[in-house]
């Protein structure tokens, strides 16, 4: 028997019940698949073992009976103090790394006390203006003994210049400190919306930073190409994955132009992706994802150190799977997303807290979100084996179709001019809209179950979860922090690192070592970037919905 | 009948625009007439853009934290220009205590996550199309 007579005798016949049977971004799947659907794979040149090319299942031979991915819960909020007690917190139950959340006047290059930044201080992350926020943040935490991930993009080099200051006067090198910026521009165009300047003048920072940290501070992963975010706005499966994979590409095209040989930085990229609800299709994604960057890799750019060609990557399970209603249930709506990135081989993993549909997480919360992956872990026997789905037809066909898709993705942005122009030309931005909206029009019409929102749903719920409280007067200390900066530090060193700056960034000197200067005279962020927009402008965006 | 002018706004610096933009299509595919300010506005550009556009209502949404912060300040420039009639509603990432206090604020209510679109489209047909 074959699969059509299987399923023209056995499976027609037989009644089903009402569904679609769609992956949640709209995939279409057939009710069974078999080695039929795996044909044409070919075991060395596909998938071949873990540790080897194309690593489809996975970067390194032991993987977790080596070493357990890393547990790092992004965080931050209110004060630098305020943060650096929930670190504690956190490190003390077992978390091995640390993950910067700040607020969103430091993420936007914004001091406290600027105009726009009212409301917003130490709000949703934690509020950073200068080198002494950033002492205070990791005080008591040796750096050269953890590793740290900042969620930080348009002023990524100078948050990463006040982190090597702050591992300088604990007494490390730069070379002995090790981390990740997120640093990845081109999906804030796409996705989160969080740029500063316009494109071009950020990929000039964005290669003087590969250049810099490739002699400087090797062990730092200087981008973090990410896919979260886009898949956060609304994107399907694939469209991260393909979005994603093309902004590498872009970088390392940016590296290559810049004049840099592609293995002295492609090794320091690494990834962050997200982990959706949908099983299957999220493990595939990031299998698909490993073997396309290899591929691409050694074929078209020609590197050839393996390390170039190797997709290291964090996840984060997915925000925007959470639903206020019932907010206990997102505690298993997080674990099955955080199994799916264990079985996909994430090297590290952020598990979202149960009330982060109503506000940052308390300590309760998130306690149990580390749990969940510490349950993973240590309980459920998952680790004991690399890769243990590879092999199943379902899961090999899946990870094929999602690369062929990715590929023909990567197709229809090269005829538009690459991943520039297609920022410029809104075409991200309209796929991901309208696979939002299409969604949105799914679950309205009961197409998709979300359970407590279109299906379950409880008449009688009240919200009975504590919520975590910002201090009020978190903007008001964090102003006076500032004023009494200004006032103790040299105004006539200030001054000379700004214009030093400034004329580096006509010019086309490394501009990191110039930051870290500013950095060291406590310049503020705001001060630091305001110095930067005079000679770079700021980016808008044309608003479409 | 004319149809209902919407604007939909977000203030502060917060770039979460999936739900704003949502949002903005179903109340256009709903028969509203809509405008979308984009990102990044101050409460002083989205106050001023109701008034140029002769909006019915502006929807605010916000899920960085700021909302006690802008929505009230969005109300008292409305008030200052004299357009204390146009409505303001919103949606986010906003606890209940604090949705509590802006509809005690003059908000006329708060969309939180998992809303459909079809019951702020209600809504809004209840103030501006019965």
């Amino acid at each position: 028997m074959n699969k059509r007579e299987w399923r023209e005798l056995h499976y027609d016949p037989a009644p089903l019940r009402e569904s679609d049977f769609t992956t949640i971004s709209g995939e279409e799947l057939e009710p069974l698949y078999t080695p039929e659907d795996v044909e044409g794979l070919e075991y060395e040149r596909d998938l071949n073992y873990p540790g080897c090319y194309p690593y489809t299942r996975g970067i390194h031979p032991t993987m977790y009976r080596g070493r357990l991915w890393t547990m790092r819960q992004f965080s931050g909020f209110g004060t630098a103090e305020d943060t650096n007690q929930r670190y504690k917190f956190l490190l003390e139950r077992g978390q091995t790394g640390l993950s910067v959340a700040f607020d969103m006047p430091t993420i936007m290059g914004r001091d406290s006390d600027d105009p726009l930044a009212e409301g917003e201080v130490g709000r949703c992350g934690v509020a950073i203006d200068s080198l002494q926020d950033m002492e205070i943040l990791f005080r008591g935490i040796p750096l050269k003994d953890i590793t740290t991930s900042m969620t930080i993009n348009g002023p990524a080099a100078v948050l990463l210049a006040f982190y090597l200051c702050v591992g300088e006067k604990q007494g490390a090198s730069f070379r002995e400190l090790g981390g990740t910026i997120q640093n990845d521009i081109l999906k804030e165009y796409i996705a989160q919306k969080s740029w500063i300047f316009p494109p071009r003048p950020s990929m000039r920072i964005i290669t003087d930073i590969l250049a810099f940290c490739s002699a400087e501070v090797p062990r730092w992963n200087t981008i973090s190409i990410s896919g979260y975010h886009i898949r956060e706005a609304g994107s399907t499966a694939v469209q991260e994955l393909a979005f994603t994979l093309a902004d590498g590409f872009a970088y390392v095209e940016a590296g290559i132009a810049a004049g840099l040989d592609v293995d002295s930085f492609a090794p320091r990229l690494s990834f962050f992706f997200n982990s959706h609800l949908d099983f299957f299709e999220e493990i595939a994604k990031f299998r698909a994802a490993r073997r396309i960057w290899a591929r691409h890799m050694k074929e078209k750019y020609g590197a050839k150190d393996p390390r170039s060609w190797m997709l290291r990557f964090h996840t984060q399970t997915a925000g925007c799977s959470l639903t206020a209603q019932q907010p206990e249930n997102n505690i298993v709506r997080t674990a099955f997303e955080a199994l799916a990135a264990v079985l996909g081989g994430t090297q590290s993993l952020h598990t979202n807290s149960l009330d982060e549909t109503w506000a940052l997480p308390t300590e309760k919360a998130v306690q149990i979100a580390l749990r969940t992956q510490q349950i993973i872990a240590y309980e459920t026997g998952v680790a004991n084996v690399v890769d243990p789905l590879g092999g199943s037809y379902f899961l090999e066909a899946l990870t094929e179709r999602m690369e062929r898709e990715a590929e023909e993705y990567f197709r229809r942005i090269e005829e538009q001019g690459g991943v520039l122009a297609c920022i410029e030309n809104g075409f991200f931005q309209r796929e991901i809209a309208d696979a939002a909206y299409r969604y949105q029009m799914e679950v309205e019409r009961g197409k998709k179950i979300v359970v407590g929102v279109n299906r379950f749903r409880d008449p009688e719920e009240a919200l009975d979860i504590e919520i975590l409280k910002i201090d009020p007067q978190v903007e008001k200390k964090q102003k006076e922090r500032l004023t009494r900066l200004r006032a103790e530090r040299s105004a006539s060193e200030v001054e000379r690192a700004l214009e030093a700056l400034k004329e580096g960034a006509r010019g086309d000197a490394n501009l990191m070592p110039l930051i870290i200067d500013c950095a060291r005279a406590y310049c503020t962020e705001g001060e630091i970037i305001s110095a930067l927009k005079e000679v770079f402008g700021e980016y808008r965006e044309k608003p479409i919905f | 009948m004319k149809k209902p002018r919407i604007l939909i706004a977000k203030p502060g610096l917060d770039g979460h625009d999936r739900g704003a933009k949502v949002v903005a299509r179903g109340l256009a595919d709903a028969g509203f007439e809509v405008i979308y300010t984009g990102l990044h506005q101050t409460p002083e550009q989205i106050a001023e853009a109701a008034v140029q556009e002769d909006v019915d209502a502006v929807g605010l949404s916000i899920l960085s934290g700021a909302h006690m912060t802008l929505f009230p300040r969005v109300m008292e420039l409305l008030r200052e220009k004299g357009a204390e009639n146009i409505m303001v509603f919103g949606g986010g990432i906003i606890p209940t205590d604090d949705a509590v206090e802006l509809k005690h604020l003059g908000v006329a209510e708060i969309f939180g996550p998992g809303t459909p679109i079809a019951e702020i489209v209600s809504f809004l047909e209840g103030r501006f199309k019965g």
